[in-house]
C-alpha cells in the first residue's frame, strides 16, 4: 500500500457509501412515500428485519436470490398493509401503531429466522463498475449492487411521479390537506393504505440487501437500527426522494468512517467513529427541528408535526 | 367570451320543494321551499343555526333530506352525494379553503378534475389552463404554491376551480369572511357581472346585509329551519331583513357609550416584534397607546399579525423585541403581573384558548382566583365550597345557561362558554381588557350582551384593546381604530373621523 492515508480513507468512504447506503435508501424512500400521504410508519425497522429474514429464507430454499428480494418486498408490503389497515380504524395513533409494528416485525423475523442463522444462502451478484480503473482497491469500492441502482431509479421515478402524474398529485394532496382530498372525492384512507403498503414493500427490499448482499448473512443484530435512522433521514431530506438518495449515501459514508480509519491505522476512538451514523441522526434531528425550510416542506397532515 | 366554460345562457335555475331534515329531536330544516331563477344572485340570510348550511348541504348531497326534492331547470334531480351534485353542475365554495397548500394553482386545478390524466403533459395542460384563464374575469398566478397566495387570490381560485369544472350553479358559504372589503367587493362584483350575462347562477350564504343590498338580486331568510320570508332585494331594507332574521326578539340596541374624555395612557405597546411558528417575523414594530376609558379596535384582514399580537399580550408567544408598558411599568405576561396590573383578556375561540374543555364550569371560572383566598388557603390548599359559591354567583350574574356548576364547560353552547369566560375575566376590577373576536359565531342576543359588557368596562374606565375581523363590530364599539397590515399598524384614527372605505384601503396595505 503506497497510497496516502487520506486517499485510502476517501476511497473507503466512497466504498462505504456505495456498499452501506442501499438499505437506508429503500427504507427512506418507502417512508418518504408514506409520509407524503400524511402518515408516519415508524415500524419500518421491523419491516427491514423481516424483509431480511424472508429474503434469506427464500433464497436458501429456492436457490434464487432475486426470488428472495421479491419475497422480502412482499413481506414488507404485508406489514405495511397491516399498519395502513389498523391506522384507518377510528382513534388509532399511527406513531403508536408504528412502534408496535416495529416490535412485531422483528419478533416475527427472529421467531421464524432461528433455523437460517447457520446455513448459507446464495447471494446477490455485484456489478463491477470499477474494473476500468485498474486499481484493485478502487475497483472493490466501486462494486455496485444492482439494488443500489434500482433504488436510485425508484427515487427518480418517485420524484417524477409526484410532479407529473395524477397519482402523485393525489398522494401529495392527501398528505397536505385531507379535507381538500375528501372534498374532491378522494378516499384518504385508501390512498394512505396504498402508500403505506408500497412503503413497506420498498423497506422490505432494503432488508433483502442486508441479508443477501452486505453484510450478506442473516442474524438478529443485522439491522442495528438502520430502519429507524432512515425515518429520521426523510426529515433531513425534506420529503424529496432525490434528497433521500443523497442523504442515504451520506449516512452510508458516515458508517464507513470507523472501519476506514482503522484500515489506515487509526485505532483510537474506533467505537466512537462507528457511532457516527447515530450521532449524525441526533444532529440531524436537532438541526431539522430548527430549520425553517423543513417547516415549509413538511406535509401538512403528518401527525408528528400537527 | 367563447368556449364551453363560459358559454352565455348556461346558467340553470334551482328550486327546492318542501325540504325537511331532522337531526334527532331537532328540526334543522322544516318545509323549506325556495326558487332561484337562472342567472340570478341569490342570498341566503340567517343567524347561526338557522339552517342555511343544512339546506345547502342537502342540495349538495352531503345530507339526505328527509323530505322534499330539488329541481334544476324545472326538472327533478336526485342528488345522493356531492359527486352527483358535481355531475349536475352544482359547485360549492366552502367557508374554509379546500385548496392544497403545497400544490401550485395549476396543480390544484388539474387534480380537481375527475378525468385528470394519469400522466400529465404539463406543457399542454398549462397552455389549456392559460386559455381558460384568458376567458375568465378572475386572474391568478398559475405556478405559485397556494401557501403563498393571499386570501383574496385563494378565494378567486376556489371560484375558478368550479368554473374550470364546468359548474354553473355556484353555492358560496360566507365567501367574504376572510377578505378585505376591497377584495370582497371585487369578487362579488365580478360574480354579479357573470350572473347578469347569464353565465352562472349564484347562491350565497351570508349575514352581511351590506353585501346583500349591493350585490344580490333576491334573498331568502331562514329562521329556526323555516323559510320566513324574502323576496327581491330592491323591495327590502336592512331593518326588514334583520326583523325577519331574528323574529320577535328585540332588535338589539347599540351598546350605550358613556360620554367621557379619554384618561391617561394605560396600555402602551412599544415596538413589538415577534416571529411566527416558522420563525419568520410576523410582528414588525407594533406601536400603540390605549388610554383609560377607551376602546381601541384593531382592524385588519386575518393573517396580518393580529392573532400573534394577541398571543404576545396573552403570554402565548415570546416577544422578540420591544416591550409592553402598563401604567408606565414594564409588563411581563406572567400570573403575578396579570393580577397586580389588573390585566384581563378574552381570546378568540375561548373554548380552545381560555378554557380547559373537560373541566367543570366552576373550575374554569376559578382559573383567575383559585390560588388566592378565599378559595385557596396558604396559597395551595383549595376548598371547593367557596369555589362553587363564587361560580354560582357569577353564573347567575352573567346568565350562563348551564345545568350545574359541575358540568364540563365543553358541553355548553358557544355563547354560554363566552359568557362563562367573560364572567371570570370581568368579575374583578379591570384596568386593561384585551379582547379578540368576542362575538364570532354567536347569536344576536349573546352578541348584544357581550358587546354591552365590553362597553361597560370602557365606561368604568378600563383601557380596552379589541382585535376583531368584523369591521362593523369595531365601528360600533371602538373609540379609535388601528389598522394592522403586514405585521404593523399603518393607520390610527378616531372612529368618528374616518370611514369604511379609508379603513378598507389601509387593510389592503395602501
Amino acid at each position: 500500500m503506497s497510497q496516502a492515508p487520506a486517499l485510502v480513507v476517501l476511497i473507503a468512504l466512497i466504498g462505504g457509501a456505495i456498499r452501506v447506503s442501499t438499505p437506508f435508501m429503500f427504507v427512506a424512500l418507502g417512508e418518504c412515500l408514506t409520509e407524503k400521504s400524511g402518515r408516519v410508519n415508524l415500524g419500518l425497522e421491523g419491516t427491514l428485519v423481516l424483509g431480511a429474514m424472508c429474503a434469506y429464507a427464500t433464497a436458501y430454499h429456492t436457490g434464487s436470490p432475486w426470488l428472495g428480494v421479491l419475497a422480502a418486498g412482499a413481506a414488507g408490503a404485508v406489514l405495511g398493509a397491516m399498519h395502513g389497515y389498523i391506522c384507518k380504524l377510528p382513534r388509532v395513533n399511527d406513531i403508536a401503531i408504528g412502534i408496535a409494528m416495529m416490535s412485531f416485525g422483528t419478533g416475527v423475523a427472529f421467531f421464524f429466522g432461528k433455523p437460517y442463522i447457520q446455513p448459507q444462502a446464495p447471494r446477490l451478484g455485484a456489478l463491477p463498475l470499477g474494473a476500468w480503473t485498474g486499481n484493485p482497491q478502487l475497483a472493490a469500492s466501486l462494486e455496485v449492487s444492482p439494488l443500489l441502482l434500482l433504488g436510485i431509479a425508484v427515487a427518480a421515478l418517485m420524484a417524477w411521479a409526484f410532479a407529473n402524474t395524477r397519482w402523485g398529485l393525489i398522494v401529495r394532496m392527501t398528505g397536505d390537506s385531507a379535507p381538500a382530498a375528501k372534498a374532491m372525492g378522494v378516499s384518504v384512507d385508501l390512498v394512505r393504505f396504498l402508500t403505506t403498503t408500497m412503503g413497506g414493500f420498498l423497506a422490505g427490499i432494503g432488508g433483502a440487501f442486508l441479508s443477501l448482499y452486505y453484510p450478506g448473512s442473516w442474524n438478529q443484530g443485522l439491522s442495528s437500527g438502520q430502519g429507524l435512522m432512515a425515518v429520521a433521514l426523510v426529515i433531513f431530506a425534506r420529503w424529496s426522494p432525490v434528497r433521500c438518495v443523497v442523504a442515504a449515501l451520506l449516512f452510508g459514508a458516515a458508517g464507513a468512517i470507523g472501519p476506514s480509519l482503522q484500515s489506515v491505522g487509526v485505532n483510537q476512538g474506533y467505537y466512537f467513529f462507528n457511532a457516527a451514523p447515530y450521532i449524525l441522526t441526533l444532529f440531524i434531528m436537532v438541526l431539522s427541528a430548527k430549520s425553517k425550510r423543513a417547516a415549509h416542506d413538511v406535509p401538512g397532515e403528518l401527525s408528528i408535526t400537527k | 367570451m367563447t368556449g364551453p366554460a363560459t358559454m352565455p345562457g348556461r346558467a340553470v335555475s334551482l328550486e327546492t320543494v318542501a325540504m325537511s331534515k331532522r337531526f334527532g329531536p331537532l328540526a334543522a330544516l322544516d318545509d323549506v321551499s325556495l326558487r332561484v331563477p337562472a342567472g340570478s344572485f341569490h342570498a341566503l340570510l340567517g343567524e347561526n343555526g338557522a339552517g342555511k348550511s343544512t339546506l345547502v348541504k342537502c342540495i349538495m348531497g352531503f345530507y339526505a333530506a328527509d323530505e322534499g326534492s330539488v329541481l334544476l331547470d324545472g326538472k327533478e334531480v336526485e342528488i345522493r352525494n356531492p359527486r352527483d351534485a358535481r355531475a349536475q353542475g352544482i359547485g360549492m365554495v366552502y367557508q374554509h379553503f379546500t385548496l392544497v397548500p403545497s400544490l401550485t394553482a395549476a396543480e390544484n386545478l388539474l387534480i380537481s378534475r375527475a378525468d385528470a390524466p394519469l400522466v400529465v403533459d404539463w406543457t399542454r395542460e398549462k397552455r389549456k389552463l392559460a386559455e381558460f384563464l384568458d376567458r375568465m374575469p378572475f386572474k391568478v398566478p398559475l405556478d405559485v404554491p397556494i401557501a403563498q397566495f393571499a386570501a383574496g387570490e385563494k378565494q378567486k381560485l376556489e371560484i375558478l376551480k368550479l368554473l374550470y369544472l364546468d359548474q354553473h350553479l355556484l353555492i358560496l358559504d360566507e365567501p367574504t369572511s376572510v377578505l378585505t372589503p376591497g377584495e370582497a367587493d371585487e369578487i362579488l362584483g365580478l360574480l354579479r357581472d357573470m350572473t347578469r350575462r347569464g353565465e352562472i347562477t349564484v347562491i350565497m350564504i351570508t349575514h352581511k346585509f351590506r353585501e346583500v343590498l349591493s350585490f344580490c338580486d333576491s334573498v331568502t331568510v331562514l329562521r329556526r329551519g323555516r323559510n320566513v320570508g324574502g323576496g327581491r332585494v330592491s323591495d327590502l331594507s336592512t331593518e326588514s331583513m334583520a326583523r325577519l332574521m331574528i323574529g320577535d326578539t328585540q332588535i338589539r340596541e347599540r351598546a350605550a357609550r358613556a360620554d367621557r374624555a379619554a384618561g391617561k395612557t394605560v396600555l402602551e405597546l412599544a415596538g413589538l416584534c415577534a416571529n411566527n411558528d416558522e420563525g419568520l417575523p410576523v410582528l414588525k414594530a407594533v406601536n400603540l397607546k390605549v388610554h383609560a376609558g377607551e376602546i381601541v379596535g384593531i382592524a385588519g384582514v386575518s393573517g396580518n399579525g393580529q392573532s400573534q399580537l394577541f398571543e404576545v399580550l396573552a403570554g402565548q408567544r415570546a416577544l422578540d423585541d420591544g416591550r409592553v408598558l402598563i401604567k408606565d411599568t414594564p409588563f411581563e405576561p406572567n400570573r403575578d403581573s396579570y393580577y397586580r396590573l389588573k390585566v384581563f383578556g378574552l381570546p378568540e375561540e375561548p373554548l380552545k384558548n381560555a378554557a380547559v374543555p373537560k373541566m367543570t364550569v366552576a373550575e374554569n371560572i376559578a382559573f383567575r382566583s383559585f390560588d388566592r383566598p378565599p378559595i385557596a388557603k396558604l396559597g395551595w390548599w383549595l376548598s371547593p365550597v367557596p369555589m362553587r359559591d363564587k361560580a354560582r354567583e357569577l353564573i347567575a350574574r352573567y346568565r350562563v345557561k348551564t345545568p350545574s356548576p359541575e358540568t364540563a364547560i365543553a358541553d355548553l353552547s358557544g355563547g354560554n362558554v363566552q359568557r362563562a369566560i367573560l364572567a371570570r375575566e370581568l368579575s374583578g376590577d379591570v384596568d386593561v381588557l384585551i379582547v379578540a373576536n368576542p362575538c364570532f359565531g354567536l347569536d344576536f342576543a349573546s352578541v348584544a350582551e357581550i358587546r354591552g359588557q365590553i362597553m361597560e368596562q370602557r365606561n368604568r374606565g378600563a383601557a380596552v384593546l379589541l382585535v376583531s375581523e368584523d369591521l362593523d363590530e369595531i365601528l360600533e364599539l371602538a373609540d379609535r381604530v388601528a389598522v394592522m397590515s403586514g405585521g404593523t399598524i399603518n393607520y390610527v384614527a378616531a372612529v368618528a373621523a374616518t370611514d369604511r372605505a379609508t379603513i378598507g384601503q389601509h387593510m389592503a396595505g395602501h
